[in-house]
């Protein structure tokens, strides 16, 4: 291709692009989401910058990896720091023009008018049908919608109109109307002079009204059926009862939650609510118990195998290297549950062979202690391959000389690892134990599918299990509790940040010297 | 005792101790096997499925082929698999594919610019993506879960339940890749690009056509290590794929397990057959992803 054809096409390329990106911000915009709208704008405009102008040629090739850096990495922990001050979760889910406008869209069924309705079958697939209303006392005059699916409901209200035409066909009998009921309930219609319907009965459709009159000043409602006010508690995120009223006491909260800052109130929660409390310093201690163990466990392994298979007179050292690599080879997802399986109380096969020999079945994922043993167990198997792999290539680097001036003074080889080799592997093995302890305290893949955290702690206030550690305790909060608390949550994650930043701090400046 | 003969018992006694070591070590491994080919999914009898108690009820049901078991009546009834274990299989190898295939696109030019240029922020970028990065990322997935939730209402082929969207997700974690190339680079020597740019190449032709063709094993092996690191991937899909049709197997195997659904040969067959062409590809490249590992020191 000639280079002004290459200068055209790229050229033609950058701009679809920025045009698809201009429009997607546009569209963004225009369904409720300025902020975001306008960092998209942002983005399409670096990049035109970047992908257009001959300054900025090193960012091209930066650009595509650090955007993706960026909005899925650097953006989600932003998120997380800042839900972390929120009340985000399950009862606080919509943001608060969301609750607005459900108390905006909220209605009740007013008088006794009642229009009584004919459903038409149109066929088509899916089916749609014509729905004909007469005002009550009068069946001359017939309103109708046009053609409508009701399979699923339409969300927004179904228009009718007095010309609208009405199919020839007879409307359905009421036992075939009977089947249609759950989906006429759902939809609501809506009159020539803007009055809302919504079906009432087998054979009528009633007219609905807003329940709650907008205050925009202080964005109060007001219940035009009782008189009760409602005004939003932004402490709390929820709209409470402002005076005394029939249904309701004064600060009495009503309808859904909505989200607000709620300050460093879950930061202290983890340090004064007891049922929060307590079992968060046992999930910490456990989480370092079982983060050392790990490494202290499949290190000793590790590194016994490595030094014996040093051992140069010692014949088939490689095939058992491979072999003993194995358990590092196959996915971590599918060890973990094999050991599930062969775990299980009853129909393991390890209390198999245990209740064969000794004639006892260990309750594994019952008992606490024996969970946690278990937990070490399984990781010091899916880990000591790795040791054993670096301690390898640690000691290839050691030179073989230090030995024999030892080897003449006749001491034996556990004097010789400890007080010559073990000194010198030191340096280099250290950062790698911290990276490894930083790796077990965030193990989340083991102790999620081998033991889900449980068994449970008695008198948490959330999920808390005895194997929980930080990470697993933080998913479970977040995704399989009820309650859900985001908010709690991402407190936890951004205080294990922390923890890991100073980790990671501590390691680099600890390479460097 | 003579020095050669306690020599001898020394090593004797190594080996003794490695192959006893190796069958504690491989157990697990023989035993899913062996579980795979067992007749029923409940450790009753035998270990070991020989005679009566061998059977492939299993292999066929995660195969999706119709077998023949006794109904609860007692009369033999046709049994399909309703576990789509070998989609499972083709949404764990598309997704980890795809993502691999683009971490590599972008951390290569990340690592073009940060191993090749000189520019402001240098060396602040590199080293912050490199602390950046060690934060699990199952801790923002509220923030992951949000973020897919709000891409799917403007473009719903991304966003959640999908598996554009999940790769999408795995697109940030590309930091650790970056250094790796970044290193090999700094261990061509520039002077080949630069008299092919003195030849009239540019930038770009420099590095597609010269550079890229000589660091082809730096991404064999990010290739790899991303391919077994996001096929592996748990947390982010089982939030992330919501339907079982949509499902990774990291996601589906573990549905087999379920304490009121315990279906433990199914869940052989399919560790068996998932496993070991992963665990193959990783034997098959060990010596490249070894050195790859030890080495990711940084150094700059």
């Amino acid at each position: 291709m000639p280079p002004a054809a290459v200068r055209i096409l790229y050229h033609t390329i950058v701009a679809g692009l920025v045009v698809a990106a201009l429009f997607l911000s546009a569209r963004l915009y225009l369904g409720g989401e300025p902020l975001v709208g306008a960092g998209v704008l942002l983005v399409a405009g670096l990049a035109a910058v970047t992908y257009l102008r001959a300054k900025a040629y090193t960012w091209r090739y930066l650009f595509p990896g650090l955007l993706g850096f960026a909005v899925f990495v650097l953006f989600p922990l932003g998120y997380t720091v800042y839900v972390s001050f929120t009340n985000y979760s399950s009862a606080n889910l919509l943001r608060f023009p969301q609750v607005v406008r459900y108390f905006e869209t909220e209605t009740y069924l007013a008088g006794d008018t009642r229009y009584s309705f004919a459903l038409h079958r149109v066929g088509g697939e899916p089916a749609t049908y014509v729905i004909a209303l007469s005002p009550p006392g009068d069946e001359s005059i017939r309103y109708a919608t046009t053609p409508v699916a009701l399979d699923p409901p339409p969300a927004e209200p179904v228009p009718v109109a007095a010309d609208n035409p009405v199919p020839d066909s007879p409307p359905l009998a009421l036992r075939e109307v009977i089947p249609l009921r759950g989906l006429l309930q759902a939809l609501s219609l809506e009159l020539p002079d803007e009055t809302l319907l919504t079906n009432t009965g087998l054979r009528e459709f009633g007219p609905r009204l807003p329940l709650w009159r907008h205050n925009p000043e202080d964005d109060s409602f007001t219940n035009v059926q009782n008189g009760a006010r409602i005004v939003p508690d932004h402490s709390i995120g929820r709209f409470v009862h402002a005076t005394d009223s029939e249904i309701a006491a004064a600060g009495t909260p009503y309808g859904p939650g909505f989200r607000t800052f709620i300050g460093i109130s879950n930061y202290t929660r983890v340090f004064t609510d007891k049922g929060i409390q307590g079992p968060f310093i046992r999930i910490f201690i456990w989480t370092i118990v079982f983060a050392l163990g790990s490494v202290a466990l499949s290190l000793a392994v590790g590194m016994t195998l490595a030094v014996l298979l040093e051992w140069k007179q010692l014949h088939g050292r490689k095939l058992y290297r491979t072999l003993l690599v194995l358990p590092y080879a196959v996915p971590a997802f599918i060890s973990i549950l094999i050991f599930k399986g062969l775990f299980n109380q009853n129909f393991g096969e390890i209390n198999l062979l245990l209740n064969a020999l000794f004639g006892i079945r260990p309750e594994w994922f019952a008992d606490p202690l024996l969970a946690k043993v278990m937990i070490l167990i399984v990781n010091t198997w899916l880990g000591f391959p790795y040791m054993m792999i670096v301690c390898t290539g640690i000691l290839q680097s050691v030179p073989d000389t230090i030995y024999e001036a030892s080897a003449i003074d006749g001491s034996n080889a556990l004097h010789d690892f400890f007080k010559l080799t073990l000194p010198l592997i030191w340096q280099p093995l250290f950062p790698l134990l911290v990276a490894s302890f930083a790796f077990n305290f965030n193990n989340f893949l083991l102790i999620y599918l081998l033991t889900g955290g449980g068994p449970d702690m008695v008198g948490a206030a959330t999920v808390a299990g005895q194997t929980d550690i930080l990470v697993s305790y933080t998913f479970r909060i977040a995704f399989r509790d009820t309650a859900q608390n985001f908010g709690y949550a991402s407190a936890i994650a951004t205080i294990i940040f922390v923890i890991v930043a100073l980790l990671a701090w501590w390691n680099l400046k600890h390479q460097k010297t | 005792m003579k020095a050669s003969t306690i020599r001898r018992l020394k090593l004797t006694l190594a080996h003794v101790f490695l192959v006893g070591f190796l069958v504690l070590t491989l157990t697990p491994f023989l035993m899913i096997i062996a579980i795979s080919f067992r007749r029923g999914d409940l450790a009753i009898g035998a270990l070991v499925p020989v005679g009566d108690n061998f059977s492939l009820e299993h292999w066929k049901y995660v195969l999706g082929i119709p077998y023949e078991a006794p109904g609860a009546d007692g009369q033999p009834r046709i049994i399909r698999a309703t576990t789509p274990v070998l989609l499972w299989f083709w949404n764990s190898l598309k997704v980890a594919t795809v993502a691999s295939a683009c971490i590599i696109l972008l951390s290569g030019t990340a690592a073009y610019a940060f191993a090749r240029m000189r520019f402001a922020l240098r060396g602040l970028l590199l080293k912050s993506l490199l602390v950046l990065q060690v934060f699990p990322m199952v801790l923002a997935l509220v923030a992951l879960y949000a973020l897919l939730q709000l891409i799917g209402d403007f473009l719903p082929p991304f966003g959640l339940n999908t598996h554009p969207g999940l790769i999408l997700t795995y697109l940030g974690g590309i930091a650790i890749y970056i250094w790796m190339i970044k290193g090999y680079f700094d261990t061509i020597p520039v002077s080949i690009e630069e008299s092919a740019k003195i030849d009239g190449a540019t930038h770009f032709q420099a590095f597609v056509r010269i550079l890229l063709p000589m660091s082809a094993p730096i991404f064999a092996v990010v290739f790899i290590l991303s391919f077994i690191s996001h096929i592996s991937e748990y947390p982010i899909a089982s939030v992330v794929l919501q339907t079982e049709r949509q499902w990774t197997l990291a996601v589906g195997a573990q549905s087999f397990l379920y304490e009121q659904n315990y279906l433990w040969g199914k869940f052989a067959a399919t560790a068996v057959l998932s496993g070991l062409p992963i665990t193959a590809l990783f034997l098959a490249c060990q010596r490249f992803l070894i050195s790859g590992l030890t080495s990711g020191g940084v150094k700059e």
